[in-house]
């Protein structure tokens, strides 16, 4: 058990891309964080780092008190779940687990209890005795997830475990991991590219684009207060809908080619916008009134709890995921979108505009 | 019932009359067999000339039949000493040649897989640069160098030595080159996990790396256990004394009577000689064959 902090992280590859931009992040002790960002973003390069398998440009990291930097990945006191299991494919599920133990030369009856302790936690019993070609997919994340337990390390690492899994195996997993994690109370570092997985797993998300943290927060702050444009629209299935705009200095909303759709209480704010809102806070009606907008309809994809109507609002392109029951998107439609659900962004820096 | 008799009847007539139609199959068949006949049919000759005496060859060449020789030729291939001093037997030349293939096989899988794992694993400077030099030695086979080679083992006094015979043969660019493409295939994560995992260089190299490559030094051990066995020039030149011929180069020899030039040579021997040179090449291939395909064919990741 340890936190972790990283501070003013940088990572820039022998061939001189610069992956990792000073990053800045404290990690409390028994904490679940998730690095969540599109493929390419550097979660893995920064998870990596952490790991020891990759040199850290500048930048201090430190996991329990001690500065790591320059330790080896076996003195860091960590274990790491690769997203292709990454099993010795020539040794037991056994041995597999008890590997690390044994270069650490730990006594046999130790290791024994240990990979009997964590084959009991991960219902591995029945498989000790088989090569990891005889097992499911889901079987070897956990053998995986076996040989990080039983070393009993300070921080777990993971990168992207799931991502080979079918999707119904993949949800399973994920509460697996997620309660597994709690029991021990073990500090975790968890990379995915699923929204899902880093709204549903994490304690706090630290949200990454192209090399740089955009937002670190809990999943309910991520997701009702994004701190930019690019969580609004990464984080949220389908996407938040974004609509150029314009704010006047005293709070009115002006979209292009719909004109005012309402004003905001205070901000000092004022030039061109970005406002978004979310697909499940936009009402539908077949009747214009108040402040709502015409909506060309497109078409609807019916996702049985609810339906996603697409279509378009002036000119842009909108999604409106509609839980109402009785309301059929047929006809004449118009968008109604309550000011107090709008978020606003300023258009060219795309960070959020206090309301 | 009596319908289901007569159809139960029927059936295999109908199948037998479609089965007569496959000349394909026929064909096929008589092209495997008469190939393999025709590959075979020397190996024949040469058993079945084993079992006569050096008479019947001198008179009528080579043999079509069997006759009562085949045991004691035998016997005097292996055991009865011969050759120009008249000391070494068969059994001497089929140890020489054992120690040659083995030595020659082995040495090459450990050289060739220490040079590929250094290669693929450690980012040392001009890495893929030694690797190109190692491939053009492939440019560069013994029959080329065979006069500074000779230099350099004679100089080291090494003639006559299983040292000599063996060394200068083991640097093999093509096991180097067959083993970095089996390491490069190696997921890299299962470096990063052996590291996580505390195992360094040598235990990630005998621990994981090793067994993982079984299949694959399988197939290298045969390809090269036969190479060895089979060098001819390179023995000729290193070995003069007749304790280290080997069994390819040693036939000619001892089949040649030198205390008596006028002697018939003994053929009979001679040829059950051939067929003991020929079976310890054949038993690894039989051996390990299904092992040799499957390196071949499919990595065991
Ligand atoms: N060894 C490397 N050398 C140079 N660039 C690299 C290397 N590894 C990754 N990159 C680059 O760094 C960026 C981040 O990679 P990575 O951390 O793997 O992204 P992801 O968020 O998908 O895990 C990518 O643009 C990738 O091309
Ligand atoms: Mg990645």
């Amino acid at each position: 058990m340890a936190h972790v902090s990283l501070k003013a992280l940088e990572k820039i590859y022998p061939n001189g891309y610069h992956a990792v931009h000073g990053t800045d992040l404290e990690i409390q002790d028994g904490e679940f964080i998730v690095l969540v960002g599109p493929s390419g973003c550097g979660k893995s390069t920064l998870l990596r780092m952490i790991a020891g398998l990759e040199d850290i440009t500048s930048g201090d990291l430190e996991i329990g008190d001690r500065w790591v930097n320059d330790l080896d990945p076996a003195d860091r006191d960590i274990a790491m779940v690769f997203q292709n299991y990454a099993l010795y494919p020539h040794m037991t599920v056994y041995n597999n687990m008890a590997y690390g133990l044994r270069n650490r030369k730990i006594s046999k009856e130790d290791i024994d209890a240990a990979v009997r302790g964590a084959a009991d936690m991960l219902n591995l019993n029945d498989y000790l005795d088989r090569r990891p070609s005889q097992l499911s997919g889901g079987q070897r994340q956990r053998v995986a997830m076996g040989r990080a337990i039983v070393r009993e390390p300070a921080l777990f690492l993971f990168d992207e475990p799931l991502s080979n899994l079918d999707a119904k195996l993949r949800n399973q997993m994920r509460i697996e991991i997620r309660n597994l994690q709690k029991k021990l109370g073990t500090t975790s570092v968890y990379v995915t590219h699923d929204q899902v997985e880093a709204m549903t797993m994490a304690d706090r998300i630290v949200v990454l684009n192209a090399g740089q943290i955009e937002q670190i927060g809990t999943p309910a702050e991520i997701y009702h207060q994004p701190a930019s444009v690019f969580v609004a629209s990464f984080m949220g299935a389908p996407p938040m809908n974004m609509l150029e705009a314009t704010l006047n200095g005293a709070g009115a909303i002006e979209v292009a080619g719909l004109g005012a759709i309402g004003a905001l209480n205070s901000t000092p704010y004022s030039g061109p916008v970005k406002v978004g809102i979310r697909p499940e806070k936009v009402k539908l009606s077949n009747r214009q009134e108040g402040d709502n907008q015409p909506f060309i309809h497109e078409f609807t994809e019916e996702l049985g709890a609810a339906r996603l109507v697409h279509g378009r609002l002036g000119d842009m392109p909108f999604v409106v995921n509609l839980h109402q029951e009785d309301m059929i998107p047929e006809g004449a439609l118009f968008a109604s979108l309550p000011v107090e659900t709008l978020h606003v962004f300023e258009a060219d820096t795309g960070k959020r505009v206090a309301v | 019932m009596k319908s289901s008799v007569t159809s139960a009847t029927n059936l295999p007539k109908i199948n037998r009359r479609r089965r007569l139609v496959k000349w394909e199959t026929v064909i096929d068949h008589s092209v495997l067999i008469l190939g393999s006949a025709l590959m075979l049919f020397p190996v024949l000759l040469t058993i079945m000339t084993s079992s006569y005496d050096k008479l019947a060859f001198a008179k009528n060449g080579l043999q079509f039949g069997w006759s009562d020789k085949f045991i004691e030729n035998y016997n005097k291939a292996l055991f009865e000493p011969s050759g120009f001093s008249g000391t070494i037997d068969g059994m001497t030349m089929l140890s020489n040649s054992l120690i040659l293939g083995l030595g020659f096989a082995v040495g090459k899988i450990v050289i060739s897989m220490m040079a590929a794992y250094a290669i693929v694993y450690f980012r040392f400077r001009f890495a893929t640069f030694s690797f190109w030099i190692i491939f053009t030695t492939l440019l560069l086979p013994l029959e080329v160098r065979i006069l500074p080679s000779y230099e350099v083992i004679q100089s080291f006094g090494l003639t006559n030595t299983y040292t000599g015979l063996i060394v200068p043969l083991i640097a093999s660019a093509t096991g180097t080159f067959f083993f970095r493409q089996f390491f490069r295939s190696v997921p890299e994560e299962l470096v990063e996990a052996a590291r996580i995992d505390g195992a360094g260089p040598v235990k990630f190299f005998i621990d994981i790396l090793v067994p993982l490559s079984k299949t694959m030094i399988a197939a290298m051990f045969i390809i090269m256990f036969v190479f060895g066995w089979n060098q001819y020039l390179w023995p000729t030149l290193i070995t003069t004394e007749e304790g280290m011929f080997t069994l390819v180069r040693g036939i000619k020899n001892i089949i040649q009577s030198f205390t008596d030039s006028n002697a018939i040579p003994e053929y009979g021997v001679g040829m059950a000689l051939t067929i003991i040179t020929m079976l310890p090449p054949v038993l690894i291939v039989v051996f390990f064959q299904s092992w040799f395909v499957k390196g071949l064919t499919e990595s065991d990741k």
